[in-house]
């Protein structure tokens, strides 16, 4: 139930608060999505979306990070993603 | 998938294991609160890979398992009236109530329809206006705000066909509950990530401080897992306890503040039953008195609950951590998905589905393989 997956604004269709939607991306299939929750979103950026509404922007300079310092923690791996 | 795949990296999950493996001097009993985490845990072989220093017991947060049974009965009686449209999300349609599911009820001739968002469900009230749209409300915080836009929006297109079931309920005072059991094992908490981008996690100060633990706010992919999981295990290894924040890429302290909005714009805070724990204070949301007019039990009349007829399921031990699935005699027997006793077997966040599914074969996950 609470699953959220991120995907990328490319286009918004509509900008009254209530009603905000926008088409986000994801692995290249785009779906209208509500944006009442993220009405400062731009276009290009990540927001992690559920039950068709986006609820938050992704600060994707904190997801480097984490993963840059997680990095630093494991040696070299040719293995595959979960 | 970008921003998924890189907290997938097994190379990097492995060297956190190792990490916690040698930050750990005990074996420490942490609660993974959202039964997405659940399942993300099971399927990566975390549990089985960190088992000699972190017992992982599992939480309430499985909305689909705490919804009342004589809500869904409510559902279900509500969807066979003849002009009515019964629509709520998937996972909501396979859950028994005391007298079947509504899937049960859609075979016996409801007009029952799962939707991917509760928005869906405006816009089917818009398109059929000659039928009763009712939108069966559940989940946690993260859910609340969509229904709320669903209920606002219906508000202000003037909609008259549009109604709730809601069966809102709110993470923090399950797991005050959870503390104050004189039976509590849990030393430190991952909380629900997804719950925190909406409520953000400042209102865990409070709990840290009453209870005394430790709370990650934690993610569902492997990795970010093991963060969560890390940082419980270094606050209590150092004695620090406080809220951390582990899912910094969605999570703020003050949380998502236009989502709140429209969760007070459309609910307020009660008391409530949940499924298994019984009243639970402040645990619930209900529709605010000026959007009354938008309730389907006031629209359609309360209908008497009944007795619970399945007795049987230990639902309330498995949400409560107490016990694992694999506990309860019933597991895997007469107790299966096809056939269950109880919403944790139905629901693809219940623990008892998590188990039965990934359970036996956690020596293929990719963690626990060595």
């Amino acid at each position: 139930m609470c699953l959220a997956v991120p995907g990328k604004v490319v286009r918004w269709l509509d900008r009254e608060p209530l009603f905000a939607r926008a088409e986000i991306e994801f692995e290249g299939v785009r779906r209208v999505c509500h944006m009442a929750c993220v009405p400062e979103a731009e276009l290009g950026e990540f927001v992690i979306v559920h039950a068709g509404v986006a609820i938050s922007r992704v600060d994707a300079a904190e997801a480097q990070q984490l993963l840059h310092e997680l990095r630093s923690l494991s040696e070299s791996s040719e293995e595959p993603s979960l | 998938m970008k921003l998924v795949d890189e907290f997938r990296d097994v190379a990097v999950a492995r060297r956190l294991v190792e990490d916690i493996q040698q930050r750990a001097t005990r074996r420490w009993v942490l609660m993974e609160v959202c039964g997405g985490q659940t399942h993300s845990l099971l399927r990566n072989g975390i549990d089985a890979a960190l088992a000699d220093v972190v017992e992982l017991i599992h939480g309430p947060g499985c909305p689909v398992c705490v919804t009342p049974a004589e809500d869904i009965d409510l559902a279900c009686q509500l969807a066979q009236q003849p002009e009515v449209i019964l629509s709520s999300f998937g996972d909501m349609l396979r859950v028994p109530g005391n007298a079947g599911s509504l899937l049960d009820a859609k075979t016996r001739g409801a007009d029952v329809r799962m939707v991917y968002s509760p928005l869906d469900a405006v816009a089917l009230a818009q398109r059929e206006p000659q039928r009763q749209i009712i939108f069966f409300a559940v989940g946690f915080e993260t859910t609340a705000p969509t229904t709320a836009l669903a209920v606002l929006q219906a508000e202000r297109l003037g909609l008259k066909n549009f109604s709730l079931i809601v069966s809102h309920v709110r993470v923090l005072p399950a797991m005050e509950l959870l503390m104050q059991a004189s039976d509590n094992r849990v030393q430190g908490f991952l909380a629900a990530g997804h719950v925190c981008t909406v409520t953000g996690f400042a209102a865990y100060d409070d709990f840290v401080g009453e209870f005394h633990v430790p709370v990650a706010v934690t993610g569902f992919e492997p990795v970010d897992l093991l963060v969560g999981i890390r940082d419980c295990v270094m606050q209590l290894e150092s004695g620090r306890v406080e809220a951390t924040n582990c899912y910094g890429r969605s999570v703020r302290r003050s949380g998502n503040a236009e989502a709140q909005r429209v969760i007070e714009q459309a609910y307020a805070i009660s008391d409530g039953p949940w499924r298994g724990f019984g009243i639970v204070p402040r645990g619930v949301l209900r529709l605010r008195p000026e959007l009354q007019r938008f309730d389907a039990t006031q629209r359609f009349g309360v209908i008497e609950s009944r007795p619970c007829l399945f007795n049987e399921c230990r639902a309330p031990d498995v949400l409560s951590g107490r016990i694992k699935p694999p506990d309860c005699r019933h597991f895997g027997a007469s107790c299966v998905p096809e056939t269950p006793l109880g919403a944790p077997m139905v629901s693809s966040e219940g623990a008892c589905a998590a188990y039965y599914r990934y359970g036996g074969h956690t020596a293929t996950a990719p963690l626990a393989a060595k």
